[in-house]
Protein backbone atom coordinates (compact mmCIF):
# COMPACT_ATOMS: atom_id res chain seq x y z
CA UNK A 1 0.00 0.00 0.00
CA UNK A 2 1.69 3.33 -0.77
CA UNK A 3 2.47 5.97 1.70
CA UNK A 4 -0.13 8.75 0.79
CA UNK A 5 -3.07 5.63 0.43
CA UNK A 6 -1.96 4.86 3.77
CA UNK A 7 -2.62 8.97 4.69
CA UNK A 8 -5.98 8.93 3.49
CA UNK A 9 -7.17 5.94 5.18
CA UNK A 10 -6.44 6.83 8.62
CA UNK A 11 -6.71 10.17 8.32
CA UNK A 12 -10.48 9.65 6.86
CA UNK A 13 -11.23 7.19 9.75
CA UNK A 14 -9.62 8.76 12.59
CA UNK A 15 -11.15 12.40 11.30
CA UNK A 16 -14.59 10.21 11.41
CA UNK A 17 -14.40 9.26 14.86
CA UNK A 18 -12.98 12.46 15.88
CA UNK A 19 -16.32 14.06 14.79
CA UNK A 20 -18.53 11.34 16.07
CA UNK A 21 -17.01 12.39 19.13
CA UNK A 22 -18.64 15.89 19.03
CA UNK A 23 -22.01 13.83 20.47
CA UNK A 24 -20.66 14.12 23.92
CA UNK A 25 -21.35 17.75 23.40
CA UNK A 26 -24.81 18.61 23.65
CA UNK A 27 -24.75 22.03 22.27
CA UNK A 28 -23.62 20.53 19.12
CA UNK A 29 -24.88 17.34 18.76
CA UNK A 30 -27.86 18.63 16.21
CA UNK A 31 -24.75 19.22 14.20
CA UNK A 32 -23.21 15.99 13.90
CA UNK A 33 -23.69 14.79 10.31
CA UNK A 34 -21.88 18.01 9.08
CA UNK A 35 -19.10 18.12 11.87
CA UNK A 36 -18.64 14.12 10.67
CA UNK A 37 -18.66 14.89 7.20
CA UNK A 38 -16.33 18.34 7.90
CA UNK A 39 -13.87 16.48 10.18
CA UNK A 40 -13.41 13.67 7.75
CA UNK A 41 -12.62 15.45 5.33
CA UNK A 42 -10.05 17.20 7.36
CA UNK A 43 -8.33 13.96 8.21
CA UNK A 44 -8.31 12.96 4.57
CA UNK A 45 -6.80 16.01 3.01
CA UNK A 46 -4.41 15.79 6.20
CA UNK A 47 -3.30 12.16 5.30
CA UNK A 48 -3.05 13.47 1.66
CA UNK A 49 -0.37 15.87 2.57
CA UNK A 50 1.47 14.05 5.56
CA UNK A 51 1.41 10.65 2.78
CA UNK A 52 3.11 12.89 0.08
CA UNK A 53 5.71 14.49 2.42
CA UNK A 54 6.40 10.72 4.06
CA UNK A 55 7.17 9.49 0.20
CA UNK A 56 9.84 12.30 -0.01
CA UNK A 57 11.26 12.52 3.57
CA UNK A 58 11.69 9.33 5.14
CA UNK A 59 12.46 10.24 8.37
CA UNK A 60 10.13 9.11 11.20
CA UNK A 61 10.62 12.48 14.04
CA UNK A 62 10.44 15.20 10.90
CA UNK A 63 7.42 12.65 9.74
CA UNK A 64 6.05 12.74 13.37
CA UNK A 65 6.68 16.60 13.48
CA UNK A 66 5.15 17.32 9.97
CA UNK A 67 1.83 15.58 10.92
CA UNK A 68 1.32 17.28 14.00
CA UNK A 69 2.04 21.14 12.71
CA UNK A 70 -0.52 19.96 9.56
CA UNK A 71 -3.22 18.36 11.68
CA UNK A 72 -3.32 21.77 14.18
CA UNK A 73 -3.13 23.69 11.18
CA UNK A 74 -5.73 21.97 9.44
CA UNK A 75 -7.96 22.30 12.92
CA UNK A 76 -7.28 25.89 13.78
CA UNK A 77 -9.54 27.28 11.29
CA UNK A 78 -12.06 24.95 12.56
CA UNK A 79 -11.97 26.17 16.15
CA UNK A 80 -11.84 29.66 15.06
CA UNK A 81 -15.41 29.03 12.88
CA UNK A 82 -16.52 27.69 16.14
CA UNK A 83 -15.19 30.77 18.10
CA UNK A 84 -14.88 28.28 21.25
CA UNK A 85 -13.65 24.94 22.03
CA UNK A 86 -10.37 25.44 20.75
CA UNK A 87 -8.45 23.05 23.00
CA UNK A 88 -10.66 20.91 22.41
CA UNK A 89 -10.74 21.28 18.37
CA UNK A 90 -6.90 21.56 18.01
CA UNK A 91 -5.35 19.12 20.50
CA UNK A 92 -6.95 16.28 19.34
CA UNK A 93 -6.68 17.50 15.37
CA UNK A 94 -3.04 17.16 16.06
CA UNK A 95 -2.50 13.75 17.79
CA UNK A 96 -4.46 12.66 14.76
CA UNK A 97 -1.80 14.40 12.57
CA UNK A 98 0.89 13.04 14.83
CA UNK A 99 -0.82 9.01 14.40
CA UNK A 100 -1.10 9.49 10.48
CA UNK A 101 2.41 11.26 10.28
CA UNK A 102 3.85 7.98 12.47
CA UNK A 103 1.72 5.57 10.23
CA UNK A 104 2.49 6.89 6.86
CA UNK A 105 6.63 6.50 7.99
CA UNK A 106 6.59 3.57 8.85
CA UNK A 107 4.20 1.94 6.90
CA UNK A 108 3.33 1.69 3.23
CA UNK A 109 5.43 1.41 0.25
CA UNK A 110 7.42 4.21 -1.32
CA UNK A 111 7.77 3.54 -5.32
CA UNK A 112 10.70 2.30 -7.24
CA UNK A 113 13.20 4.63 -8.03
CA UNK A 114 14.54 4.12 -11.47
CA UNK A 115 18.28 3.61 -12.08
CA UNK A 116 19.88 5.72 -14.62
CA UNK B 1 68.36 -48.82 33.90
CA UNK B 2 66.46 -45.64 34.10
CA UNK B 3 62.70 -44.71 33.83
CA UNK B 4 61.44 -42.34 32.13
CA UNK B 5 58.74 -39.86 34.48
CA UNK B 6 55.06 -39.69 33.11
CA UNK B 7 55.72 -36.16 32.09
CA UNK B 8 58.76 -36.91 30.12
CA UNK B 9 56.27 -39.80 28.71
CA UNK B 10 53.66 -37.79 28.50
CA UNK B 11 55.32 -34.96 26.56
CA UNK B 12 57.38 -37.70 24.06
CA UNK B 13 53.41 -39.15 23.88
CA UNK B 14 52.59 -35.41 22.44
CA UNK B 15 55.76 -35.02 19.92
CA UNK B 16 54.90 -38.48 18.62
CA UNK B 17 50.75 -37.43 17.99
CA UNK B 18 51.64 -34.10 16.65
CA UNK B 19 52.22 -33.45 13.01
CA UNK B 20 55.31 -33.30 11.14
CA UNK B 21 55.06 -30.41 9.62
CA UNK B 22 57.95 -29.77 8.13
CA UNK B 23 58.10 -30.29 4.59
CA UNK B 24 54.99 -27.41 4.82
CA UNK B 25 55.08 -23.91 4.86
CA UNK B 26 53.16 -24.42 8.39
CA UNK B 27 54.39 -24.19 12.07
CA UNK B 28 52.42 -26.25 14.13
CA UNK B 29 51.03 -24.25 17.23
CA UNK B 30 48.59 -26.04 19.37
CA UNK B 31 45.94 -29.04 18.72
CA UNK B 32 41.85 -27.56 18.23
CA UNK B 33 40.33 -30.88 18.24
CA UNK B 34 39.91 -34.81 17.15
CA UNK B 35 37.24 -36.45 15.32
CA UNK B 36 36.63 -40.00 14.05
CA UNK B 37 39.01 -39.31 10.45
CA UNK B 38 41.05 -36.75 11.59
CA UNK B 39 42.43 -34.21 14.17
CA UNK B 40 42.41 -30.35 13.98
CA UNK B 41 45.70 -28.23 14.25
CA UNK B 42 45.91 -24.76 15.06
CA UNK B 43 49.23 -23.48 12.49
CA UNK B 44 51.04 -20.77 11.43
CA UNK B 45 51.28 -19.92 7.70
CA UNK B 46 54.56 -18.79 7.47
CA UNK B 47 54.21 -17.49 3.92
CA UNK B 48 51.25 -15.61 4.43
CA UNK B 49 52.10 -14.85 7.98
CA UNK B 50 48.74 -16.21 9.29
CA UNK B 51 46.98 -18.44 11.79
CA UNK B 52 45.02 -21.48 10.04
CA UNK B 53 43.40 -24.61 10.87
CA UNK B 54 44.94 -27.95 9.43
CA UNK B 55 42.50 -31.01 9.55
CA UNK B 56 45.21 -34.16 9.09
CA UNK B 57 43.94 -37.76 8.30
CA UNK B 58 45.02 -39.73 12.11
CA UNK B 59 43.84 -42.91 11.62
CA UNK B 60 46.32 -45.78 12.07
CA UNK B 61 45.55 -47.61 8.93
CA UNK B 62 45.42 -44.85 5.93
CA UNK B 63 44.05 -46.62 3.29
CA UNK B 64 44.21 -45.57 -0.47
CA UNK B 65 40.16 -44.91 0.01
CA UNK B 66 40.57 -42.74 3.60
CA UNK B 67 43.37 -40.36 1.36
CA UNK B 68 40.63 -40.19 -1.38
CA UNK B 69 38.03 -39.31 1.30
CA UNK B 70 40.26 -36.65 2.98
CA UNK B 71 40.60 -35.04 -0.59
CA UNK B 72 37.00 -35.45 -1.90
CA UNK B 73 36.26 -33.06 1.65
CA UNK B 74 38.70 -30.41 0.63
CA UNK B 75 37.23 -30.08 -2.91
CA UNK B 76 33.96 -30.26 -1.56
CA UNK B 77 34.30 -27.22 0.92
CA UNK B 78 36.46 -25.52 -1.63
CA UNK B 79 34.22 -25.98 -4.52
CA UNK B 80 31.28 -24.21 -1.65
CA UNK B 81 32.19 -20.39 -1.69
CA UNK B 82 29.94 -18.66 0.72
CA UNK B 83 30.20 -16.83 3.67
CA UNK B 84 28.57 -19.11 5.60
CA UNK B 85 31.05 -21.71 4.51
CA UNK B 86 34.55 -22.17 6.45
CA UNK B 87 36.77 -21.56 3.01
CA UNK B 88 39.93 -24.00 2.15
CA UNK B 89 43.23 -22.35 1.33
CA UNK B 90 45.53 -25.48 0.82
CA UNK B 91 45.68 -29.38 0.55
CA UNK B 92 48.85 -31.25 0.65
CA UNK B 93 50.55 -34.38 1.94
CA UNK B 94 53.05 -34.47 5.18
CA UNK B 95 55.96 -36.82 4.99
CA UNK B 96 54.68 -39.29 6.24
CA UNK B 97 51.65 -39.91 3.84
CA UNK B 98 48.83 -38.45 5.66
CA UNK B 99 46.62 -36.04 3.89
CA UNK B 100 46.20 -32.71 5.19
CA UNK B 101 44.23 -29.87 4.45
CA UNK B 102 43.98 -25.75 5.26
CA UNK B 103 41.32 -23.75 6.58
CA UNK B 104 40.49 -20.73 7.72
CA UNK B 105 40.85 -20.47 11.56
CA UNK B 106 37.78 -19.33 13.07
CA UNK B 107 37.68 -17.22 16.25
CA UNK B 108 34.97 -17.38 18.12
CA UNK B 109 32.58 -19.88 19.76
CA UNK B 110 30.69 -22.70 18.91
CA UNK B 111 26.87 -22.32 18.80
CA UNK B 112 26.55 -24.41 22.08
CA UNK B 113 28.63 -22.24 23.55
CA UNK B 114 27.14 -18.95 21.78
CA UNK B 115 23.59 -20.30 22.29
CA UNK B 116 24.56 -20.42 26.52
CA UNK B 117 25.91 -17.09 26.81
CA UNK B 118 22.71 -14.82 26.96
CA UNK B 119 21.80 -14.26 23.34
CA UNK B 120 18.68 -13.26 22.67
CA UNK B 121 15.96 -15.49 21.16
CA UNK B 122 15.72 -13.26 18.06
CA UNK B 123 20.03 -13.39 17.85
CA UNK B 124 19.91 -16.79 17.97
CA UNK B 125 17.07 -17.19 15.07
CA UNK B 126 19.03 -14.75 13.18
CA UNK B 127 21.73 -16.60 13.62
CA UNK B 128 19.96 -19.95 12.94
CA UNK B 129 18.72 -18.28 9.30
CA UNK B 130 22.26 -17.72 8.50
CA UNK B 131 22.95 -20.75 8.90
CA UNK B 132 19.73 -22.69 6.69
CA UNK B 133 21.17 -20.08 3.77
CA UNK B 134 24.55 -21.66 3.75
CA UNK B 135 23.17 -24.75 4.15
CA UNK B 136 20.56 -24.06 1.14
CA UNK B 137 23.85 -22.81 -0.55
CA UNK B 138 25.27 -25.96 -0.66
CA UNK B 139 22.04 -28.00 -1.46
CA UNK B 140 22.16 -25.86 -4.55
CA UNK B 141 25.43 -27.03 -5.30
CA UNK B 142 24.54 -30.91 -4.66
CA UNK B 143 25.83 -31.03 -1.38
CA UNK B 144 24.43 -32.36 1.73
CA UNK B 145 25.93 -31.80 5.02
CA UNK B 146 24.56 -34.98 7.13
CA UNK B 147 25.83 -33.69 10.60
CA UNK B 148 24.68 -30.75 11.06
CA UNK B 149 24.78 -29.74 14.65
CA UNK B 150 25.33 -26.86 17.60
CA UNK B 151 29.41 -28.21 17.32
CA UNK B 152 30.02 -28.00 13.70
CA UNK B 153 28.29 -24.27 13.58
CA UNK B 154 30.83 -21.55 14.68
CA UNK B 155 30.18 -17.89 15.96
CA UNK B 156 33.24 -15.51 14.90
CA UNK B 157 34.17 -12.82 16.49
CA UNK B 158 32.11 -10.40 14.31
CA UNK B 159 28.84 -12.71 14.26
CA UNK B 160 29.55 -14.06 11.52
CA UNK B 161 28.22 -17.59 11.00
CA UNK B 162 30.15 -20.76 9.92
CA UNK B 163 29.03 -24.76 9.19
CA UNK B 164 32.52 -26.95 9.67
CA UNK B 165 33.05 -30.13 8.97
CA UNK B 166 32.03 -31.29 5.71
CA UNK B 167 33.57 -34.92 6.44
CA UNK B 168 30.26 -37.24 5.74
CA UNK B 169 28.88 -34.99 3.15
CA UNK B 170 27.13 -36.42 0.57
CA UNK B 171 26.93 -35.20 -3.13
CA UNK B 172 24.80 -35.49 -5.91
CA UNK B 173 25.46 -35.56 -9.90
CA UNK B 174 24.65 -31.81 -10.25
CA UNK B 175 27.95 -31.42 -7.74
CA UNK B 176 30.19 -32.97 -9.86
CA UNK B 177 29.16 -30.83 -12.91
CA UNK B 178 29.05 -27.74 -11.22
CA UNK B 179 32.25 -27.94 -9.03
CA UNK B 180 35.00 -30.67 -10.25
CA UNK B 181 36.63 -29.29 -13.73
CA UNK B 182 37.39 -32.94 -14.56
CA UNK B 183 34.74 -35.29 -13.45
CA UNK B 184 37.07 -38.48 -13.94
CA UNK B 185 38.99 -36.65 -10.26
CA UNK B 186 36.17 -36.89 -8.17
CA UNK B 187 36.77 -39.73 -5.57
CA UNK B 188 34.13 -42.19 -5.04
CA UNK B 189 31.52 -40.95 -2.38
CA UNK B 190 29.80 -44.04 -2.30
CA UNK B 191 28.62 -44.34 1.41
CA UNK B 192 27.41 -48.52 1.69
CA UNK B 193 23.75 -48.84 2.45
CA UNK B 194 22.79 -49.45 6.37
CA UNK B 195 25.73 -47.19 7.25
CA UNK B 196 24.22 -45.01 9.89
CA UNK B 197 26.29 -41.22 9.23
CA UNK B 198 25.46 -38.19 11.54
CA UNK B 199 24.83 -37.43 15.04
CA UNK B 200 22.15 -39.55 17.38
CA UNK B 201 20.43 -36.46 18.27
CA UNK B 202 20.47 -34.64 15.07
CA UNK B 203 20.28 -37.11 12.92
CA UNK B 204 17.16 -37.57 10.69
CA UNK B 205 14.80 -41.14 10.77
CA UNK B 206 16.00 -42.46 7.57
CA UNK B 207 20.02 -41.73 8.43
CA UNK B 208 18.95 -43.10 11.66
CA UNK B 209 17.52 -46.37 9.93
CA UNK B 210 20.95 -46.56 7.28
CA UNK B 211 19.01 -45.87 4.30
CA UNK B 212 21.70 -44.10 2.50
CA UNK B 213 19.67 -43.87 -0.80
CA UNK B 214 16.88 -42.09 1.10
CA UNK B 215 19.06 -39.50 2.57
CA UNK B 216 18.39 -36.07 0.82
CA UNK B 217 17.94 -32.12 1.54
CA UNK B 218 15.49 -32.97 3.49
CA UNK B 219 17.60 -35.03 5.61
CA UNK B 220 19.84 -32.08 6.57
CA UNK B 221 16.26 -30.07 6.68
CA UNK B 222 15.54 -32.43 10.06
CA UNK B 223 18.81 -31.78 11.27
CA UNK B 224 18.37 -28.06 11.15
CA UNK B 225 15.04 -28.45 13.08
CA UNK B 226 17.50 -30.10 15.22
CA UNK B 227 19.47 -27.36 15.91
CA UNK B 228 16.58 -25.24 15.77
CA UNK B 229 15.24 -27.30 18.80
CA UNK B 230 18.49 -26.91 20.90
CA UNK B 231 18.49 -22.81 20.05
CA UNK B 232 14.50 -22.58 21.71
CA UNK B 233 14.10 -22.03 25.52
CA UNK B 234 10.84 -22.89 26.71
CA UNK B 235 9.56 -19.90 26.30
CA UNK B 236 9.07 -19.87 22.69
CA UNK B 237 6.26 -18.65 21.00
CA UNK B 238 3.87 -21.67 19.51
CA UNK B 239 5.03 -20.34 15.97
CA UNK B 240 8.61 -21.36 16.65
CA UNK B 241 7.73 -24.44 18.04
CA UNK B 242 5.56 -25.33 14.86
CA UNK B 243 8.48 -24.66 12.33
CA UNK B 244 10.70 -26.75 14.58
CA UNK B 245 8.23 -29.76 14.84
CA UNK B 246 7.36 -29.28 10.44
CA UNK B 247 10.90 -29.85 10.25
CA UNK B 248 12.04 -32.22 12.37
CA UNK B 249 8.71 -34.52 10.84
CA UNK B 250 9.37 -38.33 10.59
CA UNK B 251 8.39 -38.20 6.95
CA UNK B 252 10.59 -36.15 4.75
CA UNK B 253 7.34 -35.51 2.90
CA UNK B 254 6.22 -33.47 6.07
CA UNK B 255 9.07 -31.16 6.14
CA UNK B 256 10.09 -27.97 4.60
CA UNK B 257 10.79 -28.78 1.24
CA UNK B 258 14.37 -27.28 1.43
CA UNK B 259 16.75 -25.03 3.98
CA UNK B 260 15.60 -21.78 1.90
CA UNK B 261 11.97 -22.73 3.19
CA UNK B 262 12.91 -23.27 6.60
CA UNK B 263 14.94 -20.21 6.40
CA UNK B 264 11.94 -18.21 5.11
CA UNK B 265 9.26 -19.34 7.77
CA UNK B 266 12.10 -18.32 10.43
CA UNK B 267 11.92 -14.53 8.24
CA UNK B 268 8.36 -14.30 9.17
CA UNK B 269 8.63 -15.30 12.61
CA UNK B 270 11.30 -13.21 12.95
CA UNK B 271 9.26 -10.05 11.27
CA UNK B 272 5.98 -10.88 13.40
CA UNK B 273 4.69 -12.26 10.04
CA UNK B 274 2.17 -15.59 9.91
CA UNK B 275 4.07 -18.58 9.81
CA UNK B 276 3.73 -21.20 7.17
CA UNK B 277 4.00 -24.07 9.98
CA UNK B 278 1.03 -23.06 12.02
CA UNK B 279 -1.90 -21.58 11.58
CA UNK B 280 -2.91 -18.88 14.14
CA UNK B 281 -6.93 -18.18 15.91
CA UNK B 282 -8.23 -14.90 16.07
CA UNK B 283 -6.81 -13.92 18.98
CA UNK B 284 -3.20 -14.45 18.06
CA UNK B 285 -3.65 -13.15 15.19
CA UNK B 286 -4.64 -9.66 16.69
CA UNK B 287 -1.92 -10.27 19.61
CA UNK B 288 0.88 -10.85 16.74
CA UNK B 289 -0.19 -6.81 15.15
CA UNK B 290 -0.11 -5.70 18.38
CA UNK B 291 2.37 -6.93 19.74
CA UNK B 292 4.64 -5.51 16.07
CA UNK B 293 2.80 -2.36 16.02
CA UNK B 294 2.97 -1.63 19.89
CA UNK B 295 3.56 2.18 19.27
CA UNK B 296 1.22 2.85 16.61
CA UNK B 297 -1.51 1.48 19.24
CA UNK B 298 0.00 3.29 22.04
CA UNK B 299 -0.60 6.19 19.80
CA UNK B 300 -3.86 5.42 19.31
CA UNK B 301 -4.35 4.44 22.85
CA UNK B 302 -3.32 7.91 23.91
CA UNK B 303 -5.78 9.84 21.37
CA UNK B 304 -8.69 7.52 22.54
CA UNK B 305 -7.74 8.72 26.60
CA UNK B 306 -7.26 12.23 25.58
CA UNK B 307 -10.57 11.79 23.86
CA UNK B 308 -12.22 10.33 26.88
CA UNK B 309 -10.47 13.19 29.30
CA UNK B 310 -11.80 16.06 26.75
CA UNK B 311 -15.47 14.14 27.07
CA UNK B 312 -15.44 14.65 30.75
CA UNK B 313 -13.82 17.58 31.38
CA UNK B 314 -16.15 19.83 28.53
CA UNK B 315 -19.15 18.24 30.87
CA UNK B 316 -17.83 19.25 34.46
Amino acid sequence: MSKPLIGVILGAVLGAIDGLTAWFTPEVRNELGGIVIGSTIKGIIAGIAIGFFARKFKSLPIGILFGSIVGALLAFPIALMQGDYYFQIILPGTLVGLIVGFATQKYGTSPATANS
Amino acid sequence: MKWLSDDKLNRLRTIVNDPDLSSTKYTFVKELGRGGMGAVYLAEDRELNRLVALKVLNTPDITDDLRRRMIREAQIIAGLEHPGIVPVHDVGTLPDGRIFYAMKYVRGLRLDEYATQGASLNDRLRKFQAVCDAVAFAHAHGVIHRDLKPQNIMIGSFGEVLVLDWGVAKTRQNFHQSVYKNPCQSASNQTLDGTVIGTRDYMSPEQARGEIDQVDERADVFSLGAVLKFLLSDKATKAAKAICLKAMADSPDSRYASATELSADIGRLLDAEPVLAYRENVFEKISRWVGKNRFLVLLILAYLLMRIFLIFTSRS
